[in-house]
């Protein structure tokens, strides 16, 4: 993607993507006409939709075609599975610069438009589509297989994710105010997209490096340590030694600090 | 009923002795047990003393306690564990109750871990309780440790109490980083493998070093072996057998006291031991023990389970030492990583070998030493039972404030992460803000805490010389406003009065008789600069004629200093006094 955004204003490259995106539409046209013309049609309303969507509210950061601008990048290939994850956690549209896009409670986006926008911008370039459910639905414990499926997914999730989201997914710090913010109810498919798309200084897990099944029994997991019972009591936020040794300095010395000018305070 | 003829005709010869033999039988004081006891042991003469002996009450002095309480919190809970824990890393399938681990290949460390959190009865709570109270058992002691030094409890003759006290901490810290590493969790090994660093980074020796602690490369099989050993058996020993001896001191030197009216330096105005002072302090025991039981209860600690098993490729956010090993972590994220050279084909980690190998010997050693050069300065020979007021010694006050800047500048270092991700801040501000104080906060601590000390002082001094505000305004004829001053009783005068002054010691001599520069004058320059550094800036405490003339001016009458057994009634019911 970097050569082609390097060479996007060469004036050989607008004839070039006008070949590849004829040769594109062309190939899929055949390729679906056949089944539903409908069908077609209505993706390509959707896609024409996605594109008035986009360039309101998108264009001024990543440029009318999607091609990117000293405000934000191209978002050429970076398929349906990246504006459905940035969209639907708030990320996008990004409201004011800052070292990292917040995730955001309140979504202004129906799910519709949001596909839309996401179909426009995967009818660009291909890339990581919007996972299906297959490996999004969340695998639960009772057998002997599902327990050992979670467990598998413990395993990865501390080999690939541990160092930057910490061992219980309760987020860490990143250089320069970056973060990688805490996992706890993340739907799954947005769990999956952010392997697929790795937003910001995330890295991408593609399918070779972590399957479709591993990426499901990794959610999995998340799910299963979110929906268990604290065995040991408060977790003080999962953070480590850190929290437990403020506890350590606070509570635990002043109560007893606080009991031993209570029994100095005593006359005998 | 004895069948020995007692009568022996050899007795008529020895009928002098019969007198003190009588004498003998009559004087012995017990019957029962204790009789029994004393007839074979000698033991009464020595109890009854230490029976007697007196405490002062005052809660600054239960923190020791506190310390001492939670370690053998500590040492029971342990026992506990030990029943199940197993030190070893070799690998098998997790098969037990925690869904989320099952199949996993884990150590039988780590299993029996799990087992004991999961599987066996009770098991949590006692490993939360073992946790939790190895955690305020340093807290403690460090607390402790405070208060000994700003009251200069240190000074002779407890010196080697406080030596004691030093080795006892770096002890602690020890064992608790041994007991971190045992259960094979994520984070404990991540712990192993920054000590294998740590070791590796000493110049030259550093990887035979790693070779010989590890026995081969890392992990291998033996490390937790090895640091079980050290955390059951031998840290334990030295624990217990140098607090006895800490202890033992505590009781032969007899226990310092605050200032106060009939306190002097050659008495202990308190409780005896039996029975007043070993029901508070057994008291006391059950507290902490309700205290550190109920936190683990209800707080977490160390959710191994989460970690997961340690495996030398993952590594988790958050990946920090136990609180008292921070700030040696610390340090290590303050190193720039520049430090780092070759030289004569070695590699020489300077940005490692300083904050984890040399950062320890290092600060124990000052805080050991510290009683000898305030002794060296001061040229005190005297014994001190009597505490000093913090800001009576503003010198060594802002001595121990600007070392506890330090120590909590790399303490908050080891945490940058977490306050970046909590307060919102780019980790790179924190650690360069923490450099920059790293050099400017303990001065400017001083400096701050010395003025704070000083005017303390002063204001003692206008308190004793004007007396209380009371608050209450009058006007007077002329429209004039004044606030009433109470005068202070000569109880409460006594705290602020009773302070002793020491002024600089000044070099009077630096050449001998034939002009020669004198070696001892060198030392004693240094000396001199030294006790300026410590005494140039002073307040003097209130002389009876200064409180003379202010009286002259306010009018109240001049009260006489309450002689001991005055100042013992006053104490609650029924204060011991005991002289040195
Ligand atoms: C204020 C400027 C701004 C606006 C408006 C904006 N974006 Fe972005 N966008 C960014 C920046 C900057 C980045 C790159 C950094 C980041 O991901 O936070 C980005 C990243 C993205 C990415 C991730 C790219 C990747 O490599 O994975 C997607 C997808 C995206 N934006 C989609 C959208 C969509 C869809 C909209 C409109 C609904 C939108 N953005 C509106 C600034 C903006
Ligand atoms: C290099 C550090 C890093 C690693 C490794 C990493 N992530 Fe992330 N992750 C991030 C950052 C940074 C973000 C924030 C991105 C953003 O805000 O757009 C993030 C965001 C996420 C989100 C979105 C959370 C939300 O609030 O919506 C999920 C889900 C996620 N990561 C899952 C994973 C999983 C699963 C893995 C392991 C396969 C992983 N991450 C590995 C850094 C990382
Ligand atoms: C006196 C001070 C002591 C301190 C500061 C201390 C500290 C610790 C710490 C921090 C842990 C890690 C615990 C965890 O992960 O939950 C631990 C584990 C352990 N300690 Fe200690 N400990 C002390 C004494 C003892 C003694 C005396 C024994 C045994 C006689 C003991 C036996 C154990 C065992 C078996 C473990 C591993 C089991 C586990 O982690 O649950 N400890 N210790």
């Amino acid at each position: 993607m970097k050569a082609l955004a390097a060479r996007r204003r060469h004036p050989a490259a607008i004839a070039l993507l006008i070949l590849v995106g004829l040769l594109v539409t062309g190939g899929a046209y055949s390729f679906a006409a056949p089944k539903d013309a409908n069908a077609s049609a209505a993706a390509a309303d959707t896609v024409a939709q996605g594109k008035t969507l986009f360039l309101a509210n998108c264009a001024s950061c990543h440029g009318t075609g999607a091609q990117g601008t000293n405000e934000g990048p191209s978002l050429y290939g970076v398929g349906a599975a990246a504006v459905d994850f940035q969209m639907s956690t708030g990320r996008m549209p990004m409201t004011s610069p800052n070292v990292q896009a917040p995730a955001q409670q309140d979504i202004k986006f129906t799910s519709d438009q949001i596909a839309a926008i996401a179909a426009f911008v995967a009818s660009l370039a291909p890339g990581p589509a919007v996972p299906d459910q297959q490996y999004t639905t969340v695998i639960e414990p009772g057998t002997q297989e599902n327990n050992e499926a979670i467990a598998r997914g413990g395993e990865i999730f501390r080999v690939n994710c541990a160092m930057c989201h910490n061992f219980a997914g309760a987020g860490g710090a990143l250089t320069r105010g970056k973060y990688a913010p805490p996992l706890q109810g993340i739907d799954p498919v947005h769990i999956y997209e952010a392997m697929v798309t790795g937003p910001q200084s995330m890295p991408v897990f593609s399918d070779t490096n972590i399957k479709p099944a591993s990426k499901q029994q990794l959610i999995s997991y998340l799910h299963a340590i979110e929906n268990r019972p604290e065995q040991g009591g408060m977790t003080l936020g999962n953070l480590g030694p850190v929290s437990e040794g403020l506890f350590a300095w606070t509570f635990g010395i002043g109560i007893l600090i606080g009991c031993a000018i209570w029994l100095g305070k005593k006359a005998a | 009923m004895s069948t020995i003829n007692e009568e022996r005709p050899a007795d008529a010869l020895r009928a002098h002795d019969a007198a003190a033999r009588r004498d003998h039988e009559e004087t012995r004081p017990l019957g029962g047990i204790a009789g029994w006891v004393d007839d074979r042991t000698g033991g009464t003469k020595g109890v009854s003393t230490l029976m007697k002996k007196v405490f002062p009450d005052h809660w600054s002095f239960m923190l020791g306690e506190i310390a001492m309480y939670s370690m053998i919190i500590c040492l029971l809970t342990g026992v506990f564990l030990t029943f199940w824990f197993i030190p070893s890393m070799t690998q098998s399938p997790y098969d037990g109750s925690y869904v989320p681990l099952q199949g996993v290949m884990v150590s039988d460390a780590y299993r029996s871990t799990l087992d004991i959190s999961f599987d066996i009865r009770g098991g949590l709570l006692i490993r939360q309780i073992h946790h939790w109270a190895a955690l305020i058992f340093v807290v403690a002691v460090f607390c402790h440790m405070a208060r000994v030094f700003f009251t200069g409890a240190f000074r002779k003759p407890r010196e080697i109490n406080w030596v004691f006290g030093t080795i006892l901490s770096l002890l602690a810290c020890i064992e608790g980083f041994a007991g971190y590493s045992l259960p094979d969790d994520l984070l404990s090994g991540t712990g192993i493998r920054a000590m294998n660093g740590f070791v590796q980074s000493i110049p030259v020796i550093g990887s035979y070093m790693a070779y010989f602690i590890f026995g081969g490369a890392f992990p291998g099989e033996l490390i937790i072996p090895r640091l079980y050993s050290l955390h059951i058996l031998l840290v334990p020993a030295a624990l217990v057998g140098l607090f006895t001896a800490h202890i033992l001191l505590v009781f032969l030197q007899k226990h310092t006291q605050y200032p106060g009216p009939g306190r002097t330096n050659n008495n202990v105005v308190g409780y005896p031991f039996m029975p007043v002072y070993i029901a508070k302090a057994g008291g006391f025991f059950f507290i902490v023990f309700g205290v550190i039981a109920l936190i683990s209860a209800v707080v977490s600690i160390n959710p191994i389970w989460g970690y997961g098993p340690y495996d030398p490729s993952p590594i988790t956010a958050g990946s920090q030492p136990d609180w008292y090993m921070g700030f040696a972590d610390g340090a290590l994220r303050l190193l720039p990583g520049f430090l780092e050279f070759v030289a004569f084909g070695f590699t020489f980690s300077m940005n490692i070998f300083p904050g984890s190998i040399l950062l320890l010997p290092i600060m124990w050693t000052i805080i050991g030493i510290y009683p000898f050069v305030e002794k060296w300065v001061t040229g005190d020979d005297r014994e001190h039972h009597l505490l000093d007021r913090p800001r009576n010694a503003p010198a060594r006050t802002g001595i121990g404030v600007a070392g506890i800047v330090l120590y909590s500048v790399l303490f908050f270092a080891a945490g940058n992460d977490l306050m970046a991700i909590k307060l919102h801040l780019s980790i790179n501000d924190i650690t360069n803000t923490l450099r920059v104080l790293f050099f400017i906060g303990p001065p400017i601590a001083y400096w701050i805490t010395k003025r704070i000390c000083l005017s303390m002082q002063q204001y003692d001094r206008d308190k004793v010389l004007h007396g209380r505000e009371t608050g209450t305004i009058w006007r007077h004829a002329n429209g004039e406003f004044e606030e009433i001053h109470a005068p202070l009783t000569p109880r409460e005068r006594w705290h602020l009065v009773q302070q002793e002054v020491q002024e600089p010691f000044v070099v009077t001599e630096t050449t001998d008789a034939h002009g020669v520069a004198n070696p001892v004058a060198r030392k004693d320059q240094w000396r001199a600069k030294l006790s300026h550094f410590y005494f140039k800036d002073r307040v003097d405490p209130v002389t009876p004629a200064e409180l003379e003339a202010a009286h002259h001016a306010h009018g109240p009458a001049l009260a006489t200093e309450p002689t001991e057994t005055e100042a013992a009634e006053t104490e609650a019911s029924e204060p011991a006094i005991e002289r040195h």
